[in-house]
């Protein structure tokens, strides 16, 4: 008698992202990820917080499907992303949206250029380009510089393009990756803001950071990362320091 | 794949080629250096080939029959050489045509003198070769035949030319080897420029979920624009010297006219236009395939 594969049903209710016992070792050097169990609900704003070499890049490369788990069990979506096939990996990712610290923008491309990319990646029409794209940049505040290359705005507005970019098209889940690294506070600030509007309208975010000011004002779950071990995980968290 | 998506693909391609200008002259320049280099070599070739292969054409063989031969047996003969692969052409030439020509090239009124044909047996065949390598095979063959008294060949005339072709094809096997070398090494070189040039833009569209396809398509139309541009340049300058090169040498050396003929234009560039444009597309083609192949297993 043939014997049905199961997926493995989700531990949380609702659950959008599932690492069980999820392992990264590099070729050289010491494990990057230790026996990481994380569950991440559908709607959540997580923080994951920690040093330099804690593991955090390591983490979202897993989530982005750069890189692939050493052992353990990582579903991202629906998509178990230990066996997922090269070419069906552009359609998980079209569920995604990502955002840098160092923006990534098409520097030859003006805004509107920039942003309506990600739409016709996904095919969109011509016609749906023109109303998407207009009405994301006026969310992040850009209407008015649709026109401008990416070289004449100020960092905030390049990570706003960014996120505009992200958005578009309309992803499950938000990775941002140290997006507030390069901009002064308030900048930084107004991106926070936007990521929460954005969290509120039901996008799941998740926020890669070491900035403590933001992380312990905004009273979001944080999840603390050290030496590529989980060392806490709290609703209402804090950021935690080394010692 | 959608329309609108198509002539995206399209219009990229052309943009990219605007977009990174330097990197697009570069690797014109570099497609443009090679075919040229290949369209000249390609030149000179078929120059050298078509007056060796006149040459050859000229070189013929005698064959001498034995003293009174039947007609009949004379007619065999020259059925048995007609079926011979060596033989392009043949003729017969009777002992009065021999003699006429003889006597009008080197006797002139002199040869009045004669009232009989002095030279009797001198009916003969002249035999146009294939090749002129094959003459000494066809000579060991000819006297082997019943009734061939005697087979006339220029054996220095024969070997030259063999040597020559021996030469040119040495010749052209090192040069073509030399010029595929020199465009590896330039077209790797520009390809890694590529590759520097093109990471970041490559993994931006990957991390959004682009497809391979979608990535690869606008950098192969490119690809393949770069490399008409390249082969098409070359063709314009070879097309241009060629002709030019040629007037001034008739021109320079109308004594060369009567000894030499070159190959027209027209016939050069019929093989040299679909060879070039072939070659420029097909690295434009894959220099734009290997360079996004690279990243695109982000």
């Amino acid at each position: 008698m043939a014997v049905k594969k199961r997926r493995k049903a989700p531990a949380v209710e609702n659950e959008i992202i599932n690492l069980t016992n999820v392992s990264k070792a590099y070729s050289t050097g010491a494990p990057a990820l230790k026996d990481v169990n994380l569950h991440i609900s559908r709607g959540e704003f997580v923080f994951i917080v920690g040093d330099s070499g804690s593991g955090k890049s390591t983490l979202i490369k897993l989530l982005l499907r750069e890189l692939t788990i050493t052992s353990g069990y990582i579903n991202v979506m629906g998509y178990d992303l230990s066996k997922i096939r090269h070419r069906k990996i552009p359609k998980f990712r079209r569920n995604l949206g990502i955002v840098f610290q160092d923006f990534r923008l098409l520097k030859d491309r003006n805004v509107y250029e920039n942003v309506a990319f990600a739409q016709r990646i996904i095919q969109k029409s011509n016609k749906e380009i023109k109303k998407n794209v207009p009405s994301i940049l006026a969310i992040v505040g850009l209407a008015g510089k649709y026109k401008a290359k990416p070289r004449q705005l100020s960092g905030g507005e390049q990570q706003r393009v960014a996120l505009a970019r992200a958005l578009v098209n309309q992803p499950t889940i938000l990775l941002a990756d140290e997006p507030t690294g390069n901009l002064d506070p308030k900048n930084s600030w107004e991106i926070m803001k936007l990521l929460e509007q954005i969290n509120e309208n039901g996008t799941t975010v998740i926020v890669v950071t070491h900035n403590r000011e933001i992380v312990n004002a905004m009273q979001k779950r944080v999840v603390t990362l050290r030496r590529g071990v989980i060392i806490s995980d709290e609703e209402k968290g804090g950021y935690i320091d080394e010692d | 794949m959608r329309i609108s998506t198509f002539f995206y693909t399209l219009k990229q391609g052309f943009r990219n080629i605007f977009r990174n200008k330097l990197f697009s002259l570069a690797s014109i320049a570099t497609i443009a250096a090679c075919l040229f280099l290949f369209g000249i070599f390609y030149a000179v070739l078929a120059n050298f080939q078509h007056i060796v292969k006149n040459a050859e054409e000229g070189v013929s063989v005698w064959v001498f029959f034995d003293e009174g031969i039947e007609d009949i047996r004379i007619q065999q003969i020259g059925d048995m050489i007609s079926k011979r692969p060596e033989v392009a052409k043949m003729e017969f030439i009777s002992a009065q045509e021999a003699w006429e020509s003889f006597r009008d090239e080197y006797l002139g009124e002199y040869g009045d003198g004669f009232t009989e044909n002095p030279l009797e047996n001198s009916a003969n065949y002249q035999v146009y070769l294939n090749d002129v390598s094959m003459q000494s095979a066809l000579v060991t063959y000819l006297e082997s035949i019943d009734g061939v008294r005697m087979v006339n060949r220029s054996e220095l005339v024969a070997t030259t030319l063999t040597g020559i072709n021996a030469l040119i094809a040495y010749v052209s096997v090192g040069i073509i080897a030399i010029l595929l070398a020199v465009s590896i090494f330039l077209i790797s070189n520009t390809v890694a420029i590529g590759i520097s040039v093109r990471k970041e833009e490559i993994n931006i569209m990957k991390y959004i979920g682009a497809t391979d396809f979608f990535v690869r398509s606008p950098f192969v139309v490119e690809g393949i624009m770069i490399g008409l541009i390249g082969a098409a340049l070359p063709l314009g300058f070879i097309y241009t010297i060629y002709n030019v090169v040629l007037s001034y040498v008739m021109d320079r050396f109308p004594q060369l006219s009567s000894l030499l003929s070159f190959v027209p234009v027209g016939e050069v560039f019929h093989v040299l236009v679909p060879i070039s444009l072939g070659l420029g597309v097909g690295i434009g083609f894959l220099g734009s395939i290997v360079t996004v192949r690279r990243h695109l297993r982000v």
